[in-house]
């Protein structure tokens, strides 16, 4: 993606202009969006065509390894030192389907926060300066980094829906 | 969506706007107040207390305890029992009624689900002061050592060890993950060094659709977990003493039992913590006489589950024509232990019959009362459980009475401050009510007034 463009921010008071301005961008082909809310909306998330998060990938194959670690451990240790007890198998699979689940449990939680914070890409502790803190609170946000040819194009859109403010500069590509 | 939006708007109908939850909920980080201070420092001193009982255990052996045979359990298991018990609740309300979508969780889950965390955290400590020789704790885990010897993962224990450092390490990273949009809130607000700390534990969180995305998607499938998780961790403590042949431990109701009765004292211990919150903090918009009287519905559901587990063991007792059994039965309602068990009886049994009326729940004094009695009854009961069973097995010559020592009240006393410690450190730092959580529930601003969904 070109970054020779400029970053434009506008905030905005009401989640319909903020939906209003995405769609908007969106069929005009502005690709590089970053929307911005105080909590999860999914009316912004249908706006901006997410699919499926991948995270759920995550969950699985930490779980699947945790069950597998389950079963597999006790099994290892109770054969690694041979203690026959009144002639019963070494192997005693329902006490260890107890680990197993703990560990299913533990692994795929663990995995799941790994895919988050590989794909929402945090920690990130050095942010981009384009931000303003009332995202946090009452207002919405919409990014966009438009090409320097098509600024005044992204500019008459976002301004279409009335922002709070609006504010530009040019920034490297956006996280 | 639109529907539990509405619901929202009825839970909360004092909330107008979104930002008016920042400054609702931010202004509790800024002000420490007379009270706070004075309730933190009588929880240090209890910490002091605490310290000091279990030095005195460490330095002295394990017979500063009243703990010998024929009752090697005592009030170590029972305050371990009752802190994994009271942590159940978080949970309960954090990663169920997530998943089931009940609508007025938001306001209660932040401080139940840190509640979970600092339960867990006190109750993991028993475990090890349990041990006595707590230098050797780590022979608890699975690890490779010179004499090549591994846990015997047929044991109860065993899986008790996987059960709660699971449950302790899942919710906290679930309590920790629901904090960061809230915690990035208070640091658009703060100045100077909080908000650089507020930017390291917010892990820079900006809140934009990326972030939200994955992060509604983590968020179910950490709920997910949780859930049976919750379900398990409590039965696994119950086969601690299911699996074994003490009369009154070996039963087939026992993990249902305590996990609902895990939930009854955790609803209670929520009420009792939520009651000052809502005082001290002016947080009446917030928590309203609806969020009260949910918990108490749960709280009467539970204690008729418990009452009912309660009658069913002396049922089955006399019903099985086991002479140990009833006589194990007997004992614990006419045996020197009568008083334990009747405060078990009238607590968990009797004072909930009131949260039957409407009157008695729409009441935050009555319910702040109740929940205490709820509190002191489901100690005992694991109390009952712990001491009546062990200390009149089969063999009469065999028999004995345990005394709890003045140390091992001390640490008892001392871990509910221990717990109170952190539960107010995390009040003054991290947002109480989950900020972000509200505002799902609040109407969103819109600019044409029309409320159609797409």
């Amino acid at each position: 993606m070109s970054t020779t463009g400029t970053g434009l921010l506008a905030s905005y008071e009401y989640l319909d202009s903020t939906v209003d301005a995405i769609e908007e961008l969106r069929r005009a082909g502005f690709k590089e969006i970053t929307a911005y809310a105080p909590y999860p909306e999914h009316h912004i998330e249908h706006a901006l065509g997410y699919d499926q998060s991948p995270v759920r990938v995550f969950t699985l194959v930490g779980g699947l390894t945790g069950t597998a670690a389950g079963f597999a451990f006790p099994a290892w240790t109770s054969l690694d030192w041979p203690l026959v007890v009144g002639g019963k198998p070494m192997l005693s699979m329902p006490a260890y389907v107890i680990i197993a689940f703990e560990l299913t449990v533990l692994f795929g939680a663990l995995a799941t926060v790994i895919g988050l914070f590989i794909n929402s890409r945090i920690p990130n502790l050095k942010p981009s300066v384009i931000y303003d803190p009332e995202f946090s609170s009452g207002r919405y946000g919409v990014y966009v980094q438009a090409p320097s040819e098509r600024v005044d194009e992204a500019r008459r859109i976002l301004n279409a829906q009335e922002p709070a403010e609006l504010r530009e500069g040019t920034e490297a590509a956006h996280a | 969506m639109a529907t539990s939006r509405e619901r929202g708007a009825l839970t909360h109908p004092d909330v107008h706007k979104l930002s008016d939850v920042n400054r609702d909920i931010l202004k509790i980080l800024s002000r420490p107040g007379k009270g706070w201070w004075m309730l933190f420092g009588l929880a240090a001193a209890g910490v002091g207390l605490f310290l000091v009982s279990w030095g005195n255990q460490i330095v002295n052996g394990i017979g500063e305890s009243g703990l010998n045979s024929p009752v090697g359990w005592g009030v170590y298991i029972t305050t371990f029992v009752f802190w994994v018990g009271i942590a159940h609740s978080g949970t309960l309300i954090s990663a169920i009624l997530f998943l089931f979508r009940a609508p007025w969780r938001q306001s209660v889950y932040r401080a139940a689900e840190a509640m979970t965390v600092f339960a867990v955290m006190t109750a993991g400590l028993f475990p090890l002061i349990h041990v006595g020789r707590v230098w050797h704790a780590y022979w608890l885990f699975p690890y490779p050592n010179s004499r090549f010897l591994w846990p015997n993962f047929r044991s109860p224990l065993i899986w008790d060890v996987f059960a709660v450092t699971t449950y302790f390490t899942v919710s906290a990273v679930f309590f920790y993950l629901g904090t960061v949009p809230d915690v990035a809130a208070a640091r658009d607000q703060a100045t100077g060094l909080r908000k650089k700390l507020y930017q390291v534990i917010s892990l820079g969180w900006q809140g934009t659709d990326r972030q939200w995305h994955h992060f509604g998607k983590a968020y179910i499938f950490l709920a997910a977990l949780a859930t049976p998780l919750v379900l398990s961790v409590h039965s696994v403590v119950s086969w601690d003493f299911a699996m074994s042949i003490v009369p009154g431990w070996h039963a087939t109701i026992f993990a249902p039992y305590f996990v609902a009765g895990a939930i009854f004292s955790g609803v209670a211990m929520v009420i009792t913590l939520a009651v000052p919150i809502r005082k001290v903090w002016g947080l009446e918009a917030y928590l309203t006489t609806k969020h009260f009287d949910a918990l108490a519905k749960l709280c009467l559901l539970t204690s008729l589950i418990v009452l009912y587990a309660y009658l069913s063991e002396f049922f089955m007792a006399w019903y099985s024509g086991e002479e140990i059994e009833r006589t194990a039965f007997w004992n614990r309602l006419f045996g020197d232990y009568w008083w334990a068990t009747w405060t078990m009886l009238t607590c968990n049994g009797l004072v909930p019959v009131m949260l039957w009326f409407k009157r008695v729940r729409h009441s935050i004094p009555a319910l702040f009362v109740i929940s205490f009695f709820i509190n002191i009854g489901m100690w005992f009961e694991r109390y009952v459980i712990v001491v009546t069973s062990l200390h009149h097995e089969y063999e009469p010559f065999a028999w004995g009475i345990y005394r709890p020592s003045l140390t091992e009240m001390g640490i008892m006393v001392g871990s509910f401050a221990w717990f109170g410690f952190w539960f107010l450190l995390f009040t003054r730092l991290l947002p109480p009510v989950a900020i972000a959580e509200l505002k799902e529930v609040l109407p969103p601003p819109l600019r044409k007034q029309s409320k159609e969904a797409h």
